[in-house]
């Protein structure tokens, strides 16, 4: 049955979803320790849910292999199942029904009879401060409540893998930190975390590990650091004064380093690598000289952002 | 947090209590959607009234001769209508990823199906009392008494079963519950109108009688009839049974196919 400890969590092979001509998922490998919160990170499309659903066996792949807690996806589906809880994109749950109702529908299913079904259900309400909304229908709660109730209802038994997709998607930032912070006491407690999401800041945040993926193929993967370090360690950003002269600095700016500059339209800012200081202050010397006034310039480490759009567009 | 420390999973349940805990759901659903009965019994009910007094009179003599050839017939009509809204609650289920919760429970895999079922034979039978009850009141009788009618509803539950399936199927293929609607009143009102439910086939032209006298509506309709008025004949049931059977044997697996397929 489950491999000794120390063992991955997901040992995924080659996976492939094919959808029609699309192929959704192109070749996937993941290698998630026990115990991690692993980031799957990449734009709407990427091919995020359609890993996550092979993965919950909630579709077949088309290729390669994967196995879950030591359980083989495809041969024993029903033991995976049994060490696994997913919270979808979309809440799981039924809205004409109460949140207690919910939650005592889902343990009577894991198998928790009458009175323990009861106590199991009042236990995840009061976890997660649903105690008061408890016996409203779920079609009048709101988004961080459905939420909260959702990621409750995965924990009925403790999982060994948690899938959360885009479990912050369309929160207000209170909300959001609230889950973040659920997500990070689970993981504490020895729950693998395997989450999509197209916030940078949330892999940032939130996972050990991060796998960058894009049109069905994972590009990159590491921890954040390790996915900045490999983009380049300086970051030269450079806000400009003027944006009307944002075409002409990108240009002075890519010339003088030989990298390819990021633009971001908002504020008027521009964001090249730099291979050293000393390059850095020359091409800012560079800007200076054309008459193009900064507004404001640092040198640091990419934000994740920025490592996104360098790996994304590489591709491109 | 204590809720989220180590909680283990309790011994399995069965597949019977799993498929137990969908028909609590069912039942849940009365309860906090009442209105959805509203929907089932109102177009009986104005079928019934219609019918009865407007052509009861010029179709058998009078209106409470008409009641009583007509009664059974429309059970059967309730029921094959509602297995229509069934097929449209699981599309709409499906469309909001509760579905996906379940598929990724380590339980039976029929059992959200099961379920749905119980609460559809609630409904059933709710929806074929509140007709039978206005037929009692406007002056129909069953000849052959209260196991008359018993054996009837034991009938229609089985007839719902079977047609259940077809919604079910729809519901699991078509993601738009209004779309899983609009075929499924394509397909069954000519079914309902080109029975023996409102009307004897024997002035219909003869292409049409052959047709009425073969279509599944019109022999379950007619076992209805022999079972309310104590005259049934085996061979009737067995007719009756053939369409809800045969549709269960096919449809069953299909519903499994698709529903692990998707």
């Amino acid at each position: 049955m489950n491999n000794g400890e120390g063992s991955l969590a997901i040992d995924a092979r080659g996976l492939v979803k094919t959808f029609g001509e699309l192929r959704a998922v192109d070749g996937i490998d993941l290698a998630v320790p026990r115990g991690m919160i692993f980031a799957i990170l990449g734009p709407n499309g990427a091919g995020k849910t359609t890993l996550m659903r092979m993965l919950a066996t909630l579709t077949h792949p088309d290729g390669g292999s994967a196995s879950v807690m030591g359980h083989d996806l495809v041969g024993a589906p029903g033991n995976v199942r049994g060490e696994i809880a997913m919270t979808g994109q979309f809440a799981s749950l039924d809205e004409d029904l109460t949140g207690r109702e919910n939650l005592i529908l889902l343990s009577r299913l894991w198998g928790f009879r009458g009175g323990a079904a009861r106590a199991r259900a009042d236990a995840l309400l009061a976890t997660f401060e649903l105690s008061d909304a408890a016996g409203k229908q779920v079609k009048d709660y709101s988004g961080g409540m459905r939420r909260r109730l959702d990621i409750a209802a995965s924990l009925i038994v403790t999982p060994g893998v948690l899938f959360l997709d885009e479990p912050t998607t369309g929160l207000d930032p209170v909300a959001r930190k609230s889950v973040w912070g659920m997500i990070r006491a689970l993981a504490g407690s020895g729950v693998t975390v395997l989450l999509t999401t197209q916030y940078l800041d949330e892999a940032d945040q939130l996972a050990a590990r991060i796998a960058v993926i894009d049109h069905g193929r994972k590009i990159a993967e590491g921890t954040s650091r390790e996915l900045k370090a490999a983009t380049g360690s300086g970051f030269l950003h450079v806000a400009l004064a003027d944006p009307a002269r944002l075409d002409e600095a990108a240009q002075l700016l890519e010339s003088r380093l030989g990298a390819s500059v990021q633009r971001s339209v908002e504020g008027a800012t521009l964001a090249v690598v730099a291979p050293s200081a000393r390059d850095a202050n020359a091409a800012l010397t560079a800007l200076l000289d054309a008459g193009i006034e900064p507004a404001d310039f640092s040198m640091g480490s990419p934000s994740l952002d920025e490592v996104f759009f360098s790996l994304t567009s590489k591709r491109a | 947090m204590n809720a989220l420390q180590q909680v283990s999973r309790p011994p399995a349940p069965s597949a019977w209590s799993n498929a137990l805990v969908f028909g609590w759901r069912a039942v849940l659903k009365f309860k906090h959607v009442p209105e959805q009965l509203f929907d089932l019994v109102m177009t009986p009910i104005m079928f019934t009234l219609l019918f009865t007094f407007v052509f009861g009179g010029a179709l058998a003599g009078s209106p409470g001769d008409y009641l009583q050839f007509f009664l059974p017939g429309i059970l059967v009509q309730t029921v094959v209508f509602n297995a229509v809204y069934s097929g449209m609650g699981l599309s709409t289920d499906l469309g909001k990823g509760l579905f996906d919760r379940f598929r990724s429970l380590p339980i039976w895999s029929l059992a959200p199906f099961a379920g749905l079922m119980v609460g559809d034979v609630l409904r059933h039978v709710i929806a074929g009392g509140i007709i039978l009850t206005i037929g009692l009141i406007l002056g129909y009788r069953p000849e052959a008494g209260i196991l008359g009618v018993l054996a009837s509803f034991a009938l229609l539950i089985a007839i719902g079963f079977g047609m259940g399936w077809v919604f079910i199927v729809l519901g699991l293929l078509i993601r738009t519950p209004m779309t899983v609607m609009t075929i499924g009143f394509t397909v069954l009102f000519p079914l309902v109108f080109a029975s023996n439910i409102m009307v004897d086939p024997h002035t219909m032209p003869g292409w049409l009688r052959a047709f009425v006298h073969v279509n599944p509506v019109s022999l379950m309709t007619t076992a209805m009839r022999g079972l309310m008025s104590g005259e049934v004949m085996a061979a009737q049931l067995v007719q009756a049974l053939i369409a809800p059977v045969a549709l269960t044997l096919m449809l069953a697996p299909v519903t499994l196919w698709l529903y692990r397929r998707r």
